[in-house]
């Protein structure tokens, strides 16, 4: 099965985080990502840009209206995603837990409905 | 012919309810959907009805009602219904294949599927109903009564969490021995539930639940100990009430009423139990419940098995009870200070909870605190919902009143 593994947590200020625990993150994660590449169950990481980039856009009656920030304002935000392929939610819930985020976010497992593959949508 | 037909009759229907459950847990293992395997089961069982009236009844029952029902999966697998709907891939994703089952030596999934039922990703409310509908076949309806719940609003709920087991991928398989702890502790936790609940509608087969698991896991102490303590609790139910349906307490109870075979059984699973050195809050609640089945317990040791079991897994239950049994060893005035100290502790919750406010009545009765102890008797009995166990305390209000004088 598919699963989005959702990495929500709060957002750090500008200039909140040291140079150090930036480093020591981004080794957690780069070691957390060939974990699962190596497992043979990575299909993507994504890290995102925080919320201060997103925009958001909705097409009403033809008129696409564009606003600036995020879907919905929380304390938490979405600050990226890793998407696996494993057999099982207990497999999901055990790389989830090993996710560097976890220890200071909270991680939302999705199991993913359907996917668009090879030109067609997977039944 | 020594079986009375009473008990004949509950024999079979064990042997229906184990059969259910064992049959129902393989189909779920195999299609990991519990609603699709209700389904293809409901048929196989209805095919049975018709037919084996007029053909007789086939010399392995359970392998053809397995073998209807793994044909009416396949029919949906094959369905374009299935194909919209479903995500999973079965060939690749499922612990069990269906063409692999050798319908003649039918495995045992039952703690796999007791494992699902009460996984961390599902409502812990729901683990115990989800456990006697699917594991023992009770129906919404009949589970519905047992907690006070509609029995429309209890279908609904066991409908979303099946819906929940398959979409969301919990796996019907045991988890890895990291995990296994503490996903044991909530199964032991779910078949608890079947204990507290009321009885009345589920019969004494909610008790089941209990010797299911420690047969499916005889190395697990805790298992054994739950067994024994749900068998020992049982086999004193008919000797709870009396003649006029009045309330006895223990201490009155006759022991000729009790069941002495429960009991055999419930020593034997406590033996195994301590003979894996391993002690935990099953294996003591079963230990004091024995002391009680000896007829004169010795209070010394019973409190300390209640100051061992409040250090184990402290609850007010158990605090309330400690408080009681203190005031047998020690005398009443050290119980009621175990127990203020504990209603102080606990505060709002504890004040509502009967069991604290019957038993700071009787203490208080003893005490000879006369005012105190009737008004503490008025709220006792206003949290009383047993018919027989407000006349019982309605009568103790009385003794302590008029003992003036």
């Amino acid at each position: 099965m598919r699963y989005a593994v959702l990495m929500h947590h709060q957002e750090p200020a500008e200039g909140e985080l040291s140079d150090e625990v930036v480093a020591e993150a981004m080794r957690a994660f780069d070691i957390y990502a060939k974990a699962l590449h190596e497992a043979g169950v990575l299909l993507a990481a994504e890290v995102l840009q925080p919320t201060e980039a997103s925009s958001t856009v909705v097409n009403r009656d033809g008129a696409v209206r564009v606003q600036d920030g995020p879907f919905a304002a929380t304390k938490e935000a979405l600050a990226g995603l890793f998407l696996i392929d494993v057999p099982d939610l207990d497999a999901a819930i055990s790389w989830a837990g090993k996710c560097p985020a976890a220890q200071w976010g909270t991680m939302e497992i999705r199991p993913v409905a359907t996917s668009f593959l090879d030109g067609g949508w997977t039944r | 012919m020594d079986t009375l037909t009473g008990s004949g009759a509950r024999a079979a229907e064990l042997a229906a309810r184990d059969s259910y459950g064992r049959l129902l847990a393989l189909l779920s293992a195999a299609s990991q959907d519990v609603a699709a395997a209700e389904d293809a089961l409901a048929d196989a069982f209805e095919q049975a009805v018709r037919t084996w009236p007029g053909q007789g009844v086939p010399v392995a029952p359970d392998a053809w009602l397995l073998t209807v029902a793994r044909n009416r999966l396949r029919d949906r697998w094959k369905s374009a219904e299935f194909r919209r709907t479903v995500v999973l891939d079965t060939d690749r994703d499922t612990p069990i294949h269906l063409d692999d089952l050798d319908v003649d030596a039918i495995p045992d999934r039952r703690l796999e599927l007791m494992l699902v039922c009460a996984h961390p990703a599902i409502d812990r409310a729901m683990h115990t109903p989800l456990m006697l509908n699917t594991v023992l076949g009770f129906t919404a309806e009949q589970i519905g009564r047992a907690f006070s719940v509609p029995a429309t609003t209890m279908a609904t709920r066991l409908v979303r969490v099946k819906k929940r087991i398959r979409t969301t991928g919990i796996p019907f398989r045991l988890p890895d021995r990291d995990d296994l702890p503490p996903r044991m502790a909530a199964v032991l936790e779910a078949v608890y539930g079947a204990y507290v609940i009321d009885r009345t509608e589920t019969g004494p087969e909610a008790l089941h639940l209990a010797e299911v698991l420690a047969g499916l896991v005889p190395d697990d102490p805790e298992a054994r100990g739950l067994a024994a303590l749900v068998q020992l609790s049982a086999a004193r139910a008919a000797a709870r009430t009396g003649p006029d349906g009045r309330f006895v307490p223990l201490g009155e109870q006759d022991p000729q009423r009790w069941d002495r075979r429960l009991i055999g059984r419930a020593h034997e699973h406590l033996r195994a139990a301590h003979a894996r050195g391993r002690l935990g809050r099953f294996q003591v609640e079963a230990a004091i419940q024995a002391l009680h089945c000896t007829g004169a317990p010795d209070v010394r040791t019973l409190l300390n098995l209640h100051l061992i079991l409040q250090d184990l897994a402290p609850s007010l239950g158990g605090g309330v009870a400690l408080a009681a049994v203190t005031a047998e060893a020690e005398g009443p005035a050290t119980g009621l200070a175990r127990l203020d100290a504990l209603l102080a502790e606990t505060g709002e919750a504890a004040s509502r909870f009967q069991p604290a406010r019957a038993t700071r009545a009787h203490l208080l009765a003893r005490l000879d605190r006369r005012d105190e102890a009737m008004a503490e008797y008025d709220l006792a009995i206003a949290l009383t919902a047993d018919p027989a166990e407000r006349a019982h305390l309605r009568d103790l209000r009385g003794r302590a009143g008029s003992a003036e004088g």
